[in-house]
């Protein structure tokens, strides 16, 4: 356990001092952000301007749902993209050899090999727009909300984790899977806005079969004390179902691989 | 108990067969043929403690594919392998963390960090503790006389400077059994030179046994007593590097400088005649026969200097794999040798 820390300490204090060595990168990383997060709080304005309530959410809580969702973003951008283009590199170039005779375990590797900063600046705006929407509401959220809030974020980085390392195993088969990142990007897209804003058909497809509502609507719901036993539970379900479908998955492809031929 | 067991080994590949051209494009996508290769053929052989052997065949021979089998990163379609007593293709830690593998044609540093990040990466994820991991880069780098180069980033270091980090990133842990693919690929006579003293000391110093393959026959016979050659997926040899001359030519060249002149009739007695430039001879004469020829050449002719030399290690081995697989069992080679 100590040696997998140590490892991670290293792994991100090299990526680290990597990226730093742009520092103009970082500017410009937290502008898009401002940039991205303000388009998204203007359409969500456009809405609400005329009193329209985007499926039954007013305003604020509307505002939690889009901070969560900015705060998952940043966290794919810091820890899973970069890591997520690096599986399929290592596919192409067969370097997934060396990977593969280390004395770790090979997804843990691929999954926290490298971190880039660029994502900080939406994971600090999101939380700040939660934090903002929450204490301007009529109704401050208690410690049993933020308690089961706090979990629900946590699986749904989990979920947005083990969706996309599902994705990126398909590398082993289909060795051009570049744009594998923008899938992924696209697909929680839709958590943007609360899922209930959706047609009905739409709102089953992005809660059983792309979780999509279990990343930010269900955490969004316990920030504003809406949420419910029924969908924490379902949440952790499915963020565990997720996490063990990829490990079987990546087991299952490494079976196939046979390495790139040299 | 061996280092390394292999028992009938093989593994056969199934590909996709591709027609040139749009039609054979289009046929491809739709249709896809596919046939079986027989990459490695039933293939044995067992490496002891400490012992280095060369591992030989032109491209395309199952040297890789084998090597992958060894290592664990491919599962052979049939037959075993045992390395260090386990199963590689488990892939056990306790295996991993004694074993290492280098391949010239790929490379584990981070192109935009120095050297020195990913030693250290590879110190953590071995468990090497950072005092102990410190002490063996320094002794690393210093058998290598790369201590400079450490802290620049890989992509400004030249060929040979990579590839000797890469043999650092290899032996941090200080593995017991090494597989080596093409470890001098396309470096210089001099880095090639600095890479095979680096390794001799190694398996000196650590006794570790390494499974060599080189292209450069200089790497083989500088590191290697032992080589095993497989053609077209099949082994044809496994014995002592002076064997393979004996093994696919059993023939020696003599070389005769007579006091006159001679006409082709009279030195062809003696042996095959390779060649006459005017009063010097090149023939090939069968070695359990040397003696008596030219125990003859010198008492039935004016001989004023002769030599006996083995052909060239590098042009029997060119002309070994030149052959097809079901030659070698005839003794054909020692024929295409005596026809030179």
């Amino acid at each position: 356990m100590t040696r997998y820390l140590n490892a991670i300490r290293i792994f991100w204090s090299a990526s680290i001092s990597a990226e730093m060595e742009y520092r103009a990168n970082f500017l410009m990383a937290t502008l898009s952000s401002v940039m991205t997060l303000a388009g998204t709080m203007f359409m969500l304005y456009l809405f609400y301007r005329t009193g329209y309530e985007l499926g039954g959410w007013p305003w604020r809580d509307a505002l939690v749902v889009v901070g969560v969702f900015t705060f998952l973003e940043g966290m794919q951008s810091t820890f899973m993209t970069p890591n997520r283009t690096r599986v399929t590199e290592h596919v192409r170039e067969g370097t997934l050899d060396f990977v593969l005779l280390k004395p770790i375990d090979s997804q843990f590797w691929l999954s926290v090999r490298t971190i880039s900063p660029w994502g900080i600046p939406n994971i600090l705006l999101g939380l700040g727009v939660v934090v903002y929407a929450a204490l301007t509401r009529d109704r401050l959220p208690g410690i049993l909300d933020l308690l089961p809030a706090a979990a629900t974020l946590i699986f749904a980085v989990l979920m947005l984790y083990s969706l996309g390392y599902l994705l990126s195993t398909f590398s082993i088969w289909y060795v051009k899977l570049y744009n594998i990142t923008m899938a992924m990007q696209t697909l929680v897209e839709t958590g943007r806005y609360p899922i209930t804003a959706y047609p009905a058909a739409y709102q089953v497809f992005f809660t059983f079969v792309l979780p999509v509502a279990f990343m930010t609507t269900v955490p969004a719901q316990f920030i504003t004390g809406q949420g419910t036993a029924g969908w924490l539970l379902g949440a952790a379900l499915v963020a565990a179902v997720l996490l063990i479908l990829s490990i079987a998955f990546w087991r299952f492809a490494l079976r196939y691989y046979t390495s790139a031929s040299s | 108990m061996p280092t390394v067991a292999v028992e009938n080994l093989s593994k056969t590949f199934r590909v996709a067969d591709k027609q040139p051209g749009l039609a054979g494009t289009l046929r491809h996508f739709v249709n896809r043929r596919h046939r079986l290769i027989d990459a490695v053929k039933d293939v044995s052989f067992t490496i002891e403690p400490g012992e280095v052997v060369g591992f030989l065949g032109p491209n395309g021979a199952g040297k890789t594919t084998t090597l992958k089998m060894l290592t664990g990163l491919i599962h052979p379609t049939a037959g075993s392998v045992r390395v260090l007593d386990q199963v590689p293709f488990k892939r056990k830690p306790d295996l991993l963390r004694q074993i290492t593998l280098v391949m010239g044609q790929k490379q584990q540093m981070i192109w935009d960090l120095p050297p020195i990040e990913s030693l250290r990466i590879n110190a953590a994820v071995y468990g090497v503790p950072d005092s102990e991991a410190k002490r063996r880069i320094d002794e690393l780098a210093d058998l290598l006389s790369i201590s400079d180069e450490l802290t620049r980033p890989v992509r400004k270091l030249s060929l040979g400077e990579r590839m000797k980090c890469e043999l650092m990133a290899a032996l941090l842990h200080h593995p017991k059994v090494l597989f080596l693919d093409e470890p001098t690929l396309g470096l210089d006579v001099n880095a090639q030179t600095a890479v095979r003293n680096f390794l001799r000391d190694y398996n000196r110093q650590h006794g570790a046994s390494i499974l060599l393959t080189s292209h450069y026959m200089a790497d083989i016979t500088a590191l290697c007593d032992r080589v095993v050659m497989i053609h077209k997926g099949g082994l044809i040899y496994d014995g002592s590097l002076s064997g393979v001359v004996q093994r696919f030519a059993p023939f020696r060249e003599v070389k005769v400088e007579l006091g006159h002149e001679f006409d082709h009739a009279t030195i062809s007695r003696y042996g095959e005649v390779e060649s006459i430039d005017g009063r010097v001879a090149r023939l090939l004469v069968k070695r359990d026969g040397l003696t008596a020829a030219v125990n003859r050449l010198l008492a039935e002719l004016d001989v004023t200097d002769l030599t006996v030399t083995d052909p060239p290690i590098e042009e029997v081995i060119g002309r070994v794999f030149d052959m097809d697989a079901d030659d070698l069992s005839s003794g054909g080679p020692a024929r295409e040798a005596a026809a030179r």
